[in-house]
């Protein structure tokens, strides 16, 4: 098994900690996995991406030629980067800021992850309810091994847990309930 | 000393390196900061004063590599790190350090040139590595570390060559594998540095003759002896200290070459490569000085016709070490990609059907 995530957004919607998120927890049970971002100057107003693979073997290139999954939470990074998804990939998008008529396939999940984080009282959770959205769909790392990894990197901030841990949940129902 | 259970950890390569180097016993860091290699700085700056080790952010990098220096003639254990366009401005104290022989480690984490170039991956420093960088006969040992966890153990083995041979020894990394993050085994290291005596540092001569550290050598006859010892002293590492991997060599009809994080894509597209009956093999350089020679000379393969293909992200640096060791016994073919492009699998699978 090899998972290959692409994961991007504008500066500040957390799609790096995203990814880390998501590592890290693939860690916790065993498998190999890499973390690659993109580093250059394009951190504020562009877009920001990060590359996660997981696997049960020794892993090769940390670049990814073509997608197993993407999470895409902004327009210029589902314009710049929904080529790399291959063919009947997972596609899961925000679409509070990205729209497209071309992506309506089976493996297109679209729910408004911004707006709904808003309503939970936080803006910055949307990453974390498109991670539980994602989970939902493919079952690669199990939800207690991210409330796993977010308990420590939110270590001696409980409210931080709880929202994060929240967030999660509301998107495994969302994808859930589709 | 090693702890049972190790534990797993995500760490960015420069992050490992950094780690790497506390458990190492690196008693003294000087740097300035350049991307790709910030997060090891970073690191550096956080960790080395919680250990009680030194940690300074000089004023340039001359001055970093100025301060391992004089950090390492008085016996500490002293590394400094950079990317591309800082390691130029570090060749002059490199060569001097060679010249007094004093151990250093000092990391490259490679970024694209010439000039100020870009800040993504890059291979193109291999010549300036290998081939001395500064003036003067000398040689640095230079390591590349091809995953995150290699380049936490090599830091090990680095503070171990430098002590051993009294020289300074590169990290040859780049600016993928600075900033990828996978899981590394922390292994906690005692004890380390007591294994090599500084009988030659400067530390105070109070009730001993005074001990010299110099490069400067103005007595007729003195400069030629003191190169005739670094001669000796490289024609053992040369010896004793080549390092490379293997993977599925035996059979293959085409043999791929390369180093570092270029090593790891093409690894992964042999594995692939074989699984639908390609006969394609890898060797992996693991010092790059001294080349390993041996695992090209004098080695008749059962294939005939094999052909090697050098991949590198420069445009043909290592290709002339692997000439140079097979001396015309089999035909090297090359594919380079340079100024911050990575070579993709697919690229090199394009070049690999063009061979075959």
């Amino acid at each position: 098994m090899t998972e290959r995530v692409f994961i991007a957004g504008a500066g500040g919607q957390g799609v790096m900690l995203l990814g880390k998120v998501l590592a890290t927890a693939a860690m916790k049970q065993g498998k190999s996995v890499t973390w690659l971002p993109a580093y250059g100057a394009e951190v504020r107003g562009g877009t920001a991406n990060c590359m996660v693979i997981i696997s049960d073997e020794e892993i090769g290139s940390p670049y990814i030629e073509e997608a197993d999954s993407m999470i895409i939470l902004n327009q210029p990074s589902l314009d710049k980067f929904s080529g790399i998804l291959k063919n009947k990939g997972l596609m899961v998008l925000n679409s509070t800021l990205a729209h497209s008529d071309k992506i309506n396939s089976a493996g297109t999940l679209q729910f408004p992850f911004t707006d709904l984080a808003v309503e939970q009282g936080n803006i910055k959770i949307a990453n974390m309810i498109a991670l539980g959205a994602y989970l939902a769909k493919n079952k690669v790392v199990s939800t207690d091994s991210i409330v796993e990894t977010m308990k420590e990197m939110a270590a001696g901030r409980p409210e931080l847990l709880e929202i994060n841990k929240k967030a999660l949940f509301k998107g495994v129902q969302l994808a859930d309930g589709k | 000393m090693v702890n049972p259970k190790p534990k797993k950890i995500l760490l960015s390569g420069n992050e490992a390196i950094a780690e790497g180097a506390i458990q190492a016993g690196c008693q003294f860091y000087a740097g300035y900061p350049i991307t790709p290699q910030n997060e090891l700085t970073a690191y550096m700056a956080k960790h080395m004063p919680e250990n009680n080790r030194i940690f300074i952010q000089s004023e340039s990098e001359t001055a970093a590599i100025n301060m391992v220096y004089g950090a390492s003639a008085a016996g500490a254990r002293a590394m400094t790190s950079s990317s591309s366009p800082g390691i130029s401005l570090k060749q002059e104290g490199i060569s001097y350090l060679a010249g007094a022989e004093l151990p250093a480690v000092i990391v490259n984490i490679m970024r694209a040139g010439p000039g100020l170039g870009n800040i993504w991956p890059s291979q193109a420093d291999y010549f300036q590595a290998t081939r001395g960088g500064g003036h003067g006969d000398y040689r640095c040992i230079v390591l590349a570390p091809s995953s995150v966890q290699e380049a936490y153990g090599q830091m090990f083995k680095a503070f171990e060559l430098a002590d051993k041979y009294r020289n300074p020894v590169m990290i040859l990394g780049d600016g993928l594998l600075g900033q990828m993050m996978e899981p590394v085994e922390i292994v906690k290291a005692e004890g380390l540095d007591a294994k090599y005596d500084k009988p030659w540092a400067v530390t105070g001569c109070k009730g001993r003759e005074r001990n010299i550290t110099k490069s400067f050598h103005m007595n007729e006859g003195d400069l030629e002896k003191a190169n005739l010892i670094l001669q000796k002293k490289y024609a053992g590492i040369q010896k004793k200290e080549q390092d490379w991997e293997e993977f599925l060599i035996k059979d293959a009809k085409i043999v791929i070459v390369a180093y570092g994080s270029m090593a790891r894509i093409a690894k992964g597209l042999v594995r692939k490569l074989r699984q639908g009956g390609m006969r394609i093999g890898l060797i992996r350089p693991v010092t790059l000085w001294p080349f390993p020679v041996k695992a090209f000379a004098n080695r008749k393969p059962k294939v005939s016709n094999r052909k090697f293909l050098v991949v590198e992200m420069s445009y043909g640096q290592m290709v002339e070490d692997v000439r140079l060791s097979l001396e015309g016994s089999s035909k090297v073919e090359f594919l380079g990609r340079s100024g911050g492009g990575v070579l993709t699998q697919a690229q090199i699978l394009r070049k690999i059907k063009a061979l075959l």
